[in-house]
Order: structure tokens, then C-alpha cells, then sequence
């Protein structure tokens, strides 16, 4: 079953075309890469979908709902979460403070219930807590709850950005380069979390990334782009013996 | 050393972390309702003029503290609130609605003037909420039938709960009315900043981007954090209405915005206390400088020192001096103090420095 249909899609800045006549489908259930040379506009892809730009043409249907009719800040209600490739943390908040902003599509409560705190938005907290805590858990931050986002080293942010991500319970997870700026070490922790969140939360995984060893130990299938354009799209191995992927990536052989 | 072990997530919800933070906030509440029977009449009613500047403040600490929109034109919702009040309560409106109805009603006024200026960012949206602060001035003049127009307006006595109150007359009976609006609104605040909507206000300030992509409309959220801040400011425009007893449209100037605006950022910015610390600079800055002045010249052989400016000149000092050396204000030194005594003898010199290698800028590589 596809979850996320992306059908013809151009987007145009002035004469530059970012993104050209684009069509795949994302899968329930798979871990979808997207890769490509720097430029290539796998990020604008991200940001089309999170409806930050608006296409020329084409359609993007999550779920049965057609994204283009919605606002940016309801494409997390249909359950589409995302991270961002130059990190995009509430600096001033604590790990914590975050991820309960991650829980709003949930809220039930209102500007007047709030203010006086009644039992049913202690009840709505209480939730949103116990479902932090178990991303906190499943993450491994327990040590960073407390602390605030400004005096986090580089790699915890990032984490901190997936467990956003994941505190607004997704059917679909955006990763923009989750692995970029991370250690050896913390990259391979990072596959494991993309493993296991794809199995163990059943959500399904899109990620743009560089690193081809993080890309073909997790992902089903890959889509090579350049120039907006669809290179090729297959298993990783398939994609990474393309001669047109080769040709992308390291010029023409003379 | 003191350490608080949580054993429940009730310990983050509710306001306070355990039973020694509360009782400390309980001697102060003792404290500031017991004041009246310890200090004289003058000094309460500076005490009085402090409370009212922080529910100002804390009305723009909404706005600009938790949302992050500068605005230089609060003093225009003070004026707002000040008049509503009156003009409701001379045209026979019992001051216990009018009041209310004088923070909602600047609220909603704060609310329609924001939804244009909710494109604007940074510097653009303070230069535009400081035209319209000059401009009220300017539509206080003109709507003279109404506001008194230059001649201005006197505030009368009011009623509460059968009490008349009026701030030469009564002036105990005041400050407990100020006090209970205060204590109010920060209850109120509080509630907000451990809610949904609060944690949004942080969000949009931090991240409009990332706000977005958490499914959090930022219009609509700055809308809402306009309509709060400016509600709360009407309602210390009110009192300061009462408080001052007679009021122009010189009283509400753009100057007073600036000053609201350089007390917070003094105070703390995105923080209660820094509302209260900087309405308590405010507040006592001139008696500390005439009293100053007063020695000063008994020294010189009573000779009278008249500068002229010299109270905003010393505010601006301080100023500067908190942007370079503590940009988190009074609450941001205060919360380092208190740090210190928590965590003795482990305090670390650069526990509260920032990551500056990972700013936004010297990402882009």
C-alpha cells in the first residue's frame, strides 16, 4: 500500500528548476532514501512536502488526503514529521520542553482551560509526558532531559531533532541528513534507530542522506536524483551500479 | 548542595519543584501582603508603582520575552486600558465589569492591530508598533468628546466589593487591589508557560520553521500571544490610570513604551521573575537617584544637583552594562547565584556558556 504519492511534481525558483517533473511512491512500512549530488533538490522535496513551497504542478497525496490543500502547519495532523538538515531545535528550551512542543497536534485543550489548569489539561499533560518519556527511553536521552538545547553538543542535537520528530507519533518520518556531522559511532547508533524505528513503530522512513553505507544498510529502496530530476530508483545496490547514478556523481568517462 | 529527586512527573507539571521552593514563595506572598503594616505611606505606594509595572511587564514579557516579537508600542495598550476603564466606569459601568472588560477590550483591539502586523519580523514589527504608539497619542487628542483630550480625565473612586478605594484616600486598599491582579495574572502565566499554548510561544520564538513542521499555525499563535499580552497590559493601564489619578494623552507617550520595553530586557527576557525585577529597577531608580542627589550635594555643602535626563541617562547605562555582561537580565545573574549555593561546591565557571561554534551562520558551510 503507498502511503505517499508524489506524482509529477515541478517546482520552479524564477529560471531555476528545483525540482522537475518528479514522481515516486513511498510504501507503508519502508525506509525510502533519497539521494543525490549536493543541489540536486532532495531537501526542496522535503520542503514541498512539509508545504513550506508550493509546486507549479503535479499533486502529493499522504494517506488518502491531498497535501497541497493544506496549510504547512497541518501537514502534522495528518501525521507527517520531519527533522531539518541545519538543525532546527527551540534553542532556549530545555530536551524536554521540546519534545512536549512535538505533542501539540495532540492537544486537546483550549487557551481558556489552560489558564486555569483544570484536571483535564493535567490529565492531557500527564499523557504527553508518559509518551515523551518513552521516546526519551527509546533514544537513549534520559541524561540530557533537563538541559537546555543551547549548551548541547552537535550530536545529541540531532537525536534530540528525531525524537521531535517522533514525539508526534508520525505515520511518516521526514529525516533530512540525519547523519551528517555525526561520528562513526553515533552513525551507526543512528542506523539502528532508523531499523528500529521502522520496526518496532511501524513508521514508515523517507531520508535524504550522503552517507551510502547509512543508505544501504537500512533503506529498501533508494531514489537517485540530479538536477530535480529522477536519475534512478531501486534497491541500493541497483541504484549505486547505475550509470547514470555514476555518471551524476563522478562525470563522464573520457 | 540541594538536589531534587523526582520520583513523578507531577514534580514538572505543577509550579513548584518541592516543598522547600514552595514555602519560599509563600514567605514572599506573607511578605508583600504584610507590607503595608510595616512600611510607611510613601514607600507603599512605590510598592504599589512596582506592581503595576510589572503586570505591564509581564504583559509584554508575553509578547516579546515568550513569543519574541519586539514591541515598542506597548504603552499605547496601557493607554487603551486606562481609558476603557474610565470611560466604562463614568458611563455607570461598576468598576468590578469594568475592569475586566477594560483588559478584554484592549485585548481585542491588540488582536485586530496584529493580524497585519504579524508579517513583520525583528526591527520591522518595532518600528511599526512604535508609529502606532505615537499615533494613539495623537488619537487620544483627537477623540476629545471621549478621552478629555489634552485636558484629560480624572480617575475616580472605585468600588470593590462595596470597598471605595482610591489611591490618596485608601492607599492600603489599593495596593492589596494591585497585589491581587498581580498575584493573578502570574498565576494565569504560569498555568499558560506549563501548557500547550505556552511551549507553542516558545516554539514560534525559537523556530517559526520547526513550529510549522510541528503543526503549530504561527499566525495564529502570535495572534493569540498579541491579544494576552496586550489584555494584561490594558489591565496595568487601568490601574496606573487610577493610580496616577489624572491622565493626558502626554502620560501614555512613546517614551513610556521604550522604558517597558528596556525594563524587561533588564529584568530577563522569557522568564516571570524578569518582569518583577525589572519593575522593581523601574520602580525605585528615581527615589535611589534623588536620595543620591541629596547626598551628594549635603557633601558639597548643600549645594542643590540638578542634571537634567540624568534618570534615563543611569537607565541606559544599566542597560548597556546587562547587554554585555548579562544578556539574560537580573533573573539570568540571580539564577546563576542560586545555582551556585544548589550545586556547591560543584559549580563550574562555563556551566550556562552557549555552543557558540554551532550557530546558525557557521553552519552554512
Amino acid at each position: 500500500m503507498s502511503l505517499l504519492e508524489i506524482e509529477n511534481v515541478t517546482l520552479k525558483f524564477g529560471g531555476l528548476t528545483a525540482v522537475d517533473n518528479l514522481s515516486f511512491t513511498v510504501q507503508q512500512g519502508e525506509v525510502f532514501a533519497i539521494v543525490g549530488p549536493n543541489g540536486a533538490g532532495k531537501s526542496t522535496v522535503f520542503n514541498l512536502i512539509s508545504r513550506f513551497y508550493t509546486p507549479i504542478q503535479g499533486s502529493i497525496v499522504f494517506d488518502g488526503h491531498d497535501l497541497l490543500a493544506e496549510k504547512a502547519s497541518d501537514v502534522a495532523d495528518h501525521g507527517v514529521a520531519r527533522t531539518f538538515q541545519n538543525i532546527e531545535l527551540f534553542e532556549q528550551a530545555t530536551v524536554l520542553e521540546n519534545l512536549l512542543v512535538g505533542r501539540h497536534r495532540h492537544r486537546k485543550s483550549n487557551f481558556l482551560t489552560e489558564l486555569f489548569f483544570t484536571p483535564s489539561v493535567k490529565k492531557q499533560e500527564l499523557q504527553s509526558r508518559h509518551f515523551v518519556e518513552e521516546i526519551i527511553d527509546f533514544l537513549d536521552l534520559q541524561a540530557y532531559r533537563e538541559k537546555r538545547i543551547a549548551g548541547l553538543p552537535y550530536g545529541v542535537r540531532k537525536v534530540v531533532e528525531v525524537a521531535r520528530a517522533l514525539a508526534t507519533d508520525p505515520k511518516l518520518l521526514l529525516l533530512d541528513e540525519p547523519a551528517s556531522g555525526l561520528s562513526v559511532e553515533e552513525t551507526t547508533d543512528m542506523r539502528w534507530w532508523i531499523d528500529d524505528i521502522r520496526r518496532q513503530m511501524g513508521i514508515t522512513v523517507l531520508m535524504v542522506e550522503h552517507d551510502m553505507g547509512l543508505v544501504s544498510g537500512v533503506s529498501d529502496r533508494v531514489l537517485a536524483m540530479a538536477d530535480g530530476a529522477k536519475l534512478a530508483l531501486g534497491t541500493p545496490a541497483e541504484v549505486q551500479s547505475d550509470p547514470a547514478v555514476i555518471e551524476a556523481y563522478l562525470g563522464h568517462a573520457a | 548542595m540541594r538536589i531534587v529527586f523526582k520520583t513523578n512527573y507531577m514534580q514538572d507539571i505543577r509550579p513548584w519543584k518541592d516543598g522547600y521552593q514552595l514555602s519560599l514563595y509563600l514567605i514572599l506572598l506573607a511578605v508583600v501582603f504584610a507590607a503595608p503594616f510595616v512600611i510607611d505611606e510613601f514607600y507603599l505606594g512605590e510598592l504599589t508603582n512596582v506592581l503595576i509595572w510589572a503586570i505591564a511587564g509581564l504583559g509584554l514579557m508575553i509578547l516579546t520575552g515568550h513569543t519574541g516579537q519586539a514591541s515598542l508600542g506597548h504603552a499605547a495598550f496601557l493607554a487603551m486600558g486606562c481609558y476603557a476603564n474610565i470611560i466604562l466606569i463614568e458611563s455607570g459601568v461598576p468598576f468590578m465589569l469594568a475592569f475586566p472588560l477594560a483588559g478584554i477590550l484592549t485585548g481585542i483591539i491588540g488582536m485586530v492591530i496584529a493580524i497585519p502586523a504579524l508579517r513583520l519580523h525583528g526591527i520591522y514589527l518595532a518600528i511599526a508598533t512604535m508609529a502606532m504608539s505615537i499615533l494613539v497619542d495623537d488619537i487620544i487628542v483627537l477623540t476629545e468628546p471621549w478621552t478629555g483630550g489634552v485636558g484629560g480625565k480624572f480617575a475616580p473612586p472605585v468600588n470593590v466589593f462595596g470597598i471605595m478605594i482610591d489611591r490618596w484616600g485608601t492607599p492600603r486598599e489599593f495596593y492589596y487591589l494591585c497585589l491581587v491582579v498581580a498575584v493573578v495574572v502570574t498565576l494565569g502565566y504560569i498555568n499558560l508557560l506549563r501548557a500547550p499554548l505556552g511551549r507553542s510561544f516558545i516554539a514560534v520564538r525559537d523556530s517559526e520553521v520547526s513550529a510549522q513542521a510541528m503543526g503549530i499555525d504561527v499566525a495564529r499563535t502570535k495572534a493569540i500571544s498579541f491579544a494576552i499580552s496586550c489584555g494584561v497590559t490594558g489591565l496595568a493601564g487601568a490601574l496606573m490610570g487610577l493610580f496616577a489619578g489624572a491622565f493626558n494623552n502626554e502620560t501614555f507617550s512613546v517614551i513610556i513604551s521604550i522604558q517597558l520595553l528596556m525594563m524587561i530586557v533588564i529584568g530577563g527576557l522569557g522568564s516571570i521573575h524578569g518582569a518583577f525585577f525589572g519593575a522593581i529597577v523601574v520602580g525605585f531608580l528615581p527615589q535611589f537617584l534623588s536620595i543620591s542627589k541629596e547626598w551628594v550635594g549635603a557633601a558639597l555643602g548643600g549645594a542643590d544637583v540638578a542634571i537634567p535626563g540624568l534618570e534615563f541617562g543611569v537607565f541606559g547605562v544599566i542597560l548597556i552594562l546587562f547587554i554585555l555582561f548579562e544578556p539574560m537580565g537580573i533573573y539570568g545573574r540571580w539564577f546563576k547565584i542560586r545555582t551556585w549555593f544548589e550545586l556547591f561546591p560543584f559549580y563550574r565557571k562555563d556551566m550556562f556558556k552557549r555552543q557558540k561554534s554551532y550557530l546558525k551562520t557557521e553552519r552554512l558551510r
